[in-house]
């Protein structure tokens, strides 16, 4: 098991290495940062070239990057343009999209989970259909389309909630948490659904129930525990894609999180920020993935990692 | 500050929930609150309740793109902010956009080039340190310094040594500006490097604000929480979500603030900021979005403002290419110019917040500063046969084809863009001849335009820096000028701008400018396209909103409750 931790957290270099390349490189690509630093009226080219040299990019791009990456090692991501550190930028905006992500992970997992279970038992009947109908729609809806639409009903129709978010508690992504979570969510139901249908046929849940264990024993020790393997899969890898994502509905409610740093950094071509962020979340993508695959051997005692 | 990452990221959720721990408490009576209130009173609960407190308004902001340094600061976001914590010299007035003196006792000159700018006695920083003139002095010298990476620093290329100071290579030579003298502790003397009349008019400008000590001892704190002599101090600021400002007290200007005070919150989308004073949530929010126009009358039921703001639009031209810098495509311009319907645009895609326009200034400047309504004549009219006629004898488009350069990523640009390719592509009866092409971002657009790499026409924004109409000439038309970026030149242009520089007498000076303007039409050398407005919406609570020639918000004027 340790070793097979340690083969992987290995083989995360050269990827974590290849991927923040392609980024710089991808950033860079865009054209120069510094006419879009100046703004609507050029800087004068003195004033322009010392920004480039205090920035570093007068410098061949190869030697950009291993400064970068140096500095990267030694936790100085930078500063952005307006002058404020890249990790004073991380500092004030992964947290509340952390909180978003859990917000929303929650929803698939009680919500989806759930529905999942309810359904799949319950294979062709109306609740089933209902469900299934539901989960449809909401696929099929684009994000932006549910959050301008439960902003107006919610947030001025009804009043119930505030239409943007201030402070980015818990309380406040409630509902822009549920809207991110949407489309995963009729996706974490589905997938439950045809596993735990599949599942229920099965030898070792006919055993269970012929030992005459009650009824939500099987269901939540035998069948759940062993359906569950691929809706671990795929919350895993929604981590990475819910954190960086989220910029649709971090716009819409007005969440000054990972997304609008993203969104930003890229309309002002602020190479340090984008760089800075997507590595972070590429990290939290390869991290993400190597728990998923740890979680497969405690759900499943055949899989076993040497 | 160094830390290892994955600490750093760790501290800051730390202190994000400890601070959100104070304020749960609030928002969650205030939401319990306002649930109650709904079924009473449906606009009695938020407006900011969980920020300031009685009498202290919210209002939309944007992240400053740069440090709030007053010569580094371009955009309007952060011009917000100087506009409420400093005075200048002058103060432009917000009705009329006149200069008027603020700080300024008076500013002599004998000969337009050498002045005496006496400052008044009894004006403080919000730290008690007194405003001198050394304060100004100070501040114009960093402003200038080309190792301070100031982006305004250009505003102070007309006094004498700005060579050495700001060098277009090399390191500068100079700390100071050899043509400011301190005389006195309320005097100082500025000597330019060319006669320009109307210098003290341009001093109205934030570039221009004075600046305390603290700001050169202690930098870093400074900008954390900048300090200085308006009629608001910042109380907090949280970068990159929001500022409270509060009325300072000691305020010794005419022009105190009659709120108690300002929280500015940082909006992603306008749209968004709209929607929170919609449902109460935020009182003001100055830039409404365009896809809400429509409905704004009813929306707000009459809160709403609607104002010309010193933003012209045209189309520039490449100068560098030479298919365009040729007498037959001045014809072409001028057809081009005909060819686009202003009128049907302004009103179907804006809505009325753009006026089309009819010279290359701004109506904010008024007829006395050298606004003159239809300087641009039949050459601005839609009239599509001598559209045709004119870019037939012009020798027809360059390359056969116009593409309309612009960038996607802000503004309703595409929507525009494409209704002037109609417009000329009806009046030359060909559906392919106009194009747009959009670029991502801004920075790529601005990289492209300044890096002359442009093929054809393409969008090109002016907003002043002061109400004058030699804003709206020089730095865009001048030989050289700092935003001349399609490289237009013209000798008679010039000398004519020299001369109203030179000029004392102010009205003469302005009929020069409208003479060198009458040359830009003659080569319609960016064709005017509309005058934009500037808009806010605001709550019930709110009076006396009013929106600048910089389409700010006069936040010192606007009451609450």
């Amino acid at each position: 098991m340790a070793r097979y931790v340690a083969r992987r957290l290995l083989q995360m270099i050269p990827v974590f290495i290849g991927s923040t390349l392609l980024i710089f490189l991808m950033v860079n690509v865009m054209g120069d940062p510094i006419a879009g630093l100046c703004g609507e009226r050029a800087c004068d080219l003195a004033t322009a070239a010392q920004l480039k040299r205090e920035f570093g990019l007068d410098k061949p791009l190869w030697q950009q990057y291993a400064t970068y990456m140096g500095n990267v090692f030694t936790g100085d991501f930078g500063t952005a343009f307006n002058g404020q550190k890249v990790t004073e930028l991380m500092g004030s905006a992964f947290p509340v999209t952390i909180r978003l992500t859990i917000v929303a992970i929650l929803f698939e997992i009680v919500i989806g989970v759930t529905l999942g279970v309810v359904t799949g038992l319950r294979r062709g009947r109306p609740v089933d259909t209902g469900v299934l109908l539901g989960t449809l729609v909401v696929i099929s809806v684009p994000t932006f389309v549910t959050g301008l639409l439960l902003q107006l009903l919610l947030g001025i129709k009804w009043q119930w909630i505030s239409p943007s978010v201030r402070y980015g508690g818990f309380d406040e992504l409630i509902v822009p948490g549920l809207v991110l979570a949407s489309v995963s969510l009729a996706y974490v139901t589905r997938l439950t659904r045809t596993s735990i249908a599949e599942n229920k046929r099965s030898d070792y849940v006919r055993t269970a129930v012929a030992k005459g264990l009650p009824r939500h024993r099987v269901v939540v020790r035998h069948l759940l525990r062993n359906s569950l393997i691929p809706v671990v899969t795929f919350i895993g890898a929604d981590i990475g894609a819910l954190m960086g994502g989220a910029i649709v509905t971090e716009r819409i409610f007005n969440i000054r999180g990972v997304g609008f740093q993203l969104y930003q950094g890229i309309l002002r071509q602020n190479t340090q920020t984008v760089v800075g962020f997507v590595t972070v979340l590429v990290l939290v993508f390869l991290v993400a993935n190597l728990l998923v695959d740890l979680l497969y051997a405690v759900l499943d005692p055949r899989i076993r990692y040497a | 500050m160094r830390y290892a990452m994955h600490e750093s990221i760790l501290a800051g959720i730390g202190s994000v929930i400890a601070e959100e721990a104070d304020m749960r408490g609030i928002t969650h009576v205030r939401w319990a609150a306002c649930v109650i209130a709904t079924g009473l009173l449906a606009t009695a609960c938020g407006s900011g309740a969980g920020f300031g407190g009685a009498g202290v308004l919210t209002s939309s902001w944007g992240d400053p793109q740069n440090p709030l340094e007053p010569a580094n600061t371009n955009d309007v976001q952060g011009g917000k902010v100087l506009d409420m914590i400093f005075r200048g010299l002058k103060k432009y007035d917000p009705r009329t956009g006149k200069a008027q003196n603020m700080l300024a006792e008076r500013i002599d000159t004998p000969d337009s080039r050498n002045f005496t700018v006496t400052v008044k006695a009894g004006w403080r920083f919000s730290d008690g340190e007194p405003v001198t003139a050394r304060s100004f002095v100070d501040a114009w010298n960093y402003g200038a310094g080309l190792r301070n990476n100031q982006k305004n620093a250009y505003f102070f290329g007309y006094i004498e040594g700005y060579d050495k100071v700001h060098p277009d290579s090399g390191p500068q030579s100079a700390d100071t500006l050899s043509g400011l003298r301190v005389t006195g502790p309320r005097t100082f003397t500025v000597r330019l490097n060319q006669k320009f009349s109307s210098f003290p008019d341009t001093l109205g400008y934030a570039a221009y604000a004075p600046l305390p000590r603290v700001f050169f001892t202690d930098h870093a704190a400074w900008l954390s929480k900048p300090v200085g002599n308006g009629p608001y101090r910042i109380e907090s600021y949280a970068k990159g979500s929001a500022m409270s400002l509060k009325k300072w007290d000691g305020y010794p200007g005419p022009d105190p603030a009659r709120n108690a005070g300002v929280t500015l919150l940082v909006y992603t989308e306008s749209n968004t900021a709209y929607t929170d004073v919609l449902a109460g949530n935020l009182d003001l929010v100055d830039d409404v979005p365009a896809a809400q126009l429509k409905n704004v009358g009813t929306d707000l039921d009459g809160r709403y403002i609607n104002t010309p703001a010193g933003i012209l639009q045209t189309l520039a031209f490449p100068y560098y290419d030479p298919k365009w810098n040729t007498a037959g495509a001045r014809k072409v311009r001028t057809g081009l110019s005909m060819a686009i319907d202003r009128k049907q645009i302004t009103e179907t895609i804006f809505r009325r917040t753009r006026t089309p326009a009819s010279d290359w200034t701004s109506p904010v400047l008024g007829t006395a500063g050298g606004f003159q309504d239809g300087l641009c004549g039949h050459a601005c009219d839609y009239d599509p046969a001598q559209a045709r006629k004119l870019i037939q004898e012009g020798g027809g488009l360059p390359g056969g084809r116009l593409k309309i350069t612009y960038n996607a990523d802000t503004g309703s640009h595409k929507q525009w863009v494409d209704a002037v390719c109609n417009s000329i592509n009806n009046a030359l009866g060909k559906d392919t001849a106009c194009v747009g092409n959009p670029i991502g971002t801004f920075a790529d657009f601005r990289n492209q335009t300044t890096g002359h790499k442009m093929t054809g026409p393409y969008r090109a924004g002016w907003q002043m820096d002061y109400p004058l109409i030699q804003n709206f000439l020089q730095p865009l038309y001048y030989t050289g000028a700092s935003s001349n970026d399609g490289l237009w030149s013209d000798k008679r242009f010039d000398r004519l701008v020299d001369r109203a520089n030179a000029e004392t007498d102010r009205a003469a000076a302005v009929r020069l400018f409208q003479q060198a303007e009458g040359v830009v039409r003659d080569n319609m050398a960016a064709i005017p396209l509309w005058y934009q407005n500037g808009s806010a919406g605001y709550a019930p609570r709110l009076s006396h909103v009013a929106l600048n020639p910089f389409s700010v918000p006069v936040y010192n004027e606007i009451k609450v409750g």
